[in-house]
């Protein structure tokens, strides 16, 4: 993955940013551009549902959940580290606890849904605010469960005694995209419980 | 430097049967190939959208004609916009970048081989989603029809009231299908240029192709996202029963203008960006003059790709916006034409004092840059807001993005067509061939685009399937569909001269325009590994400095 110093003549020295990183960094841009247009079209509609049920009758701060995944980005930065030191040992414990904060984070978000569905009666086709709120906490959750998988994946990998320090690299990777999807939800958070609050 | 050989499994000469050949184009991972089947695959669609075309015009060549329905008519319409810009250009110009990147910036692959297999595949699966709603918009018994929403499908037209059946949900999911490989290619090309380079190429030596292309990819993902998240939100919409676009529920139709618009204008120049790198590589090799301003060639395409993510709503000024939005996109309209117009400049001042070669690549260039200069004038018209409340939604509009696409982009396209033809190919075009191309498409350009704009300005709506006699708009549109059979033939002429200079051509050698990027110190066609070995530069002309040893570039660059 690294695609630092090749060698050459001597002469020249030469320098080139790893492919895996800024891969990520477009799929990140990427990524970023499909939430914007999300959240610009929720803060479009925020107020403009013609019938009920409203954001502030019906939703409730996520306090503890938010806390969890937020936390996870601290775990898996640990995790990195831990991989970077060739400790992998406490790289799977701290992996396996990120993990388990985004399965958390998910669990949170389907009791939620399970309850804005069945006992306030709010579907995506209800109004305005179930069709922007749904489909900007779905992508979101989406990509969660997208980074679950992934993050999943290697955990296999580490059981099965596959991850070794020098693959810290494409952890790093990985790891940034996970970054991505809690940077993501402070802004969907901001956006759908403070502000359309 | 690179043109002795390796050993590769495989080579030319064993003989095997089709099956093992399709087998090795469908499961390849090489850039060049993608990049074959890119510009294979876009020229299919090409005839196609071409053809349907040519049924708009056969319409409107007189009043109340009935060559076809008004059903008929919309789909033509609507499947003609939306192939010729997501089918044809597009594939066609990542084609062009896939096969050339690599080679120009001295690599052996692009930066994920796997990742351009996806991509190539995912856009050539969108093209033929985009078709089978032909047999499967209406069920799966073969009763189907074309999506007929426009290539914009505004609201509320796109909803399930106004658009029965599966026609527009075939539009949505080709788009949503081809972005995602779009995307996936963009990222590939970025991650190619920053990290792929051969030793000593830095940015600042790297070909302005490498340069343009880069802004381009990353366009590509600042602006096909927004449209992949408006493609989400009409599906749910449509099968969902969500209110996005829903007015009676408090939806709005205008957001989709703007989110449409905000991936449409970046398109725009993610299209001509391609198109000024190939004119930004030939001019100066068929002037025998290397680029004037080079660096300024690369900070006016960073404006433009900055600029042009901030003009997209003057295709709304008819809609009523309020005036400071309107004075907002009327002055970021005019800003941008000054990067592009530093660029026409820097071509002009790289023909100058040259050694001009008139061969086919340079004549197709040539009439890029005045045609190009004309559209963008008639961009600025428009770009004025009073004046496009005039013209919105006219024929002057089509025939403004007609000479932009036809005249810059396509031209351009042909140029790089006939100039990379021999190293993809290993043969030499015939120079007679593509002299009547270029002659009989610049006649059928110019007799149809110059004289569209008339009808336009006369008060010509666009997208109607016909027209009442005596308002002034026969004759007009009588010389612009006869415009239109020269460009079928041109096109015609052009894909002969492919198909037989690649049966009979002769062999062209490996660098037969004495040329100084590196692709032409390969052999044509270039082998599976490209470079036997890594080449090392030191200037932006590497191969002038092997040419002249005595007085190399590195010198005073």
């Amino acid at each position: 993955m690294s695609a630092t110093s090749v060698a050459t003549d001597g002469r020249i020295e030469w320098d080139r940013p790893a492919r895996g990183r800024v891969g990520m960094f477009g799929l990140i841009a990427a990524e970023a551009g499909i939430f914007t247009i999300f959240v610009v079209a929720y803060l479009f509609y925020v107020g403009k549902s013609l019938t009920g049920p409203m954001p502030k009758d019906v939703l409730s701060v996520p306090v503890f959940f938010t806390i969890c995944l937020l936390s996870s980005s601290l775990t898996i930065h640990l995790a990195a580290k831990a991989l970077r030191r060739g400790t992998v040992r406490s790289f799977g414990i701290l992996w396996f606890a990120t993990i388990s904060l985004g399965a958390a984070f998910l669990y949170g978000t389907a009791r939620e849904w399970h309850r804005l569905i069945f006992d306030e009666g709010l579907t995506i086709s209800t109004n305005l605010f179930g069709t922007t709120y749904y489909s900007l906490v779905g992508l979101h959750g989406f990509h969660v469960v997208v980074g679950l998988l992934a993050l999943f994946v290697a955990m296999v990998f580490t059981f099965l005694g596959g991850v070794r320090a020098e693959h810290a690299e494409r952890i790093d990777v990985l790891s940034l995209y996970w970054h991505f999807v809690d940077t993501v939800w402070i802004v969907v958070f901001t956006v759908v419980y403070v502000i359309g609050r | 430097m690179s043109t002795e050989s390796i050993t590769w499994p495989r080579t030319a000469g064993e003989s095997r049967s089709f099956v093992d050949h399709l087998h090795e184009w469908v499961v390849t991972v090489d850039h060049k190939r993608l990049g074959v089947l890119y510009v294979l695959y876009a020229l299919v669609f090409l005839l196609i959208a071409g053809i349907e075309a040519i049924v708009i015009r056969i319409q409107l060549i007189r009043p109340h004609n009935d060559f076809v329905s008004p059903q008929v008519f919309n789909r033509m319409f609507t499947m003609h916009g939306t192939t010729m810009i997501f089918f044809v250009i597009m594939p066609v110009l990542f084609g062009f970048v896939n096969y050339l990147i690599p080679l120009m910036i001295g690599a052996r692959d692009m930066a994920f081989p796997r990742l351009n297999a996806f991509s190539f595949w995912m856009t050539a699966f969108g093209g033929l989603l985009l078709y089978f709603s032909l047999i499967g918009a209406n069920g799966l018994y073969g009763a189907g029809n074309a999506p007929d929403v426009g290539w914009f499908a505004y609201a509320p037209l796109t909803s399930r009231t106004f658009s029965v059946g599966h026609s527009t949900d075939f539009w949505t999911l080709s788009l949503l299908v081809s972005g995602f490989g779009s995307i996936g290619t963009a990222i590939n090309i970025v991650a190619t240029v920053l990290c792929m380079r051969c030793p000593g190429m830095t940015l600042a030596k790297m070909p302005l192709f490498a340069w343009l292309n880069l802004v381009m990819a990353g366009l590509v993902i600042l602006c096909v996202s927004p449209l992949t998240a408006a493609q989400i939100m009409l599906l749910v919409d449509r099968y969902l029963g969500g209110h996005f676009f829903d007015t009676q529920a408090g939806g709005s139709a205008v957001i989709w203008m703007h989110f449409f618009w905000v991936f449409g204008h970046p398109e725009v120049y993610v299209l001509v960006l391609p198109a000024f790198a190939f004119a930004s590589e030939i001019i100066p090799v068929f002037s025998r003059k290397p680029i004037f301003g080079y660096p300024v060639m690369v900070g006016a395409t960073v404006a433009i790709g900055f600029i042009s993510m901030s003009v997209w709503a003057h295709h709304m000024f008819t809609v009523g916006m309020s005036s400071a939005a309107n004075n907002f996109f009327v002055i970021s309209t005019m800003a941008i034409a000054v990067p592009t117009g530093i660029k026409i400049f820097n071509w002009l001042a790289t023909m100058w004092g040259g050694k001009i070669e008139f061969k086919t690549p340079m004549l197709f260039c040539i009439a890029f840059l005045f045609q190009f200069l004309i559209a963008g004038l008639t961009g600025i018209m428009q770009g004025a807001a009073p004046f496009d409340w005039h013209l919105g939604n006219s024929y002057f509009v089509v025939a403004h993005f007609h000479y932009v696409i036809v005249g810059g982009i396509l031209f351009c396209l042909f140029g790089a067509f006939y100039y990379w033809f021999p190293k993809m190919t290993g043969k030499m075009y015939s120079e007679t061939l593509g002299k009547l191309h270029f002659w009989l498409f610049i006649v059928g350009f110019h007799l149809t685009f110059d004289f569209m704009h008339i009808p336009g300005l006369l008060g010509m709506p666009r997208r109607i399937y016909t027209y009442e006699p005596g308002r002034g708009w026969d004759t007009w549109n009588f010389i612009v569909t006869i415009g239109a059979f020269f460009q079928a033939a041109g096109i015609l002429v052009f894909l002969g001269n492919l198909l037989w200079s690649y049966f009979r051509g002769k062999a062209a050698g490996s660098d037969p325009w004495d040329a100084w990027t590196l692709e032409w110190s390969t052999n044509s066609p270039p082998p599976a590994y490209n470079f036997a070995s890594i080449p090392i530069v030191k200037s932006r002309r590497p191969l002038w400095d092997l040419k002249h040893p005595d007085d190399p570039d590195w010198k005073y660059e």
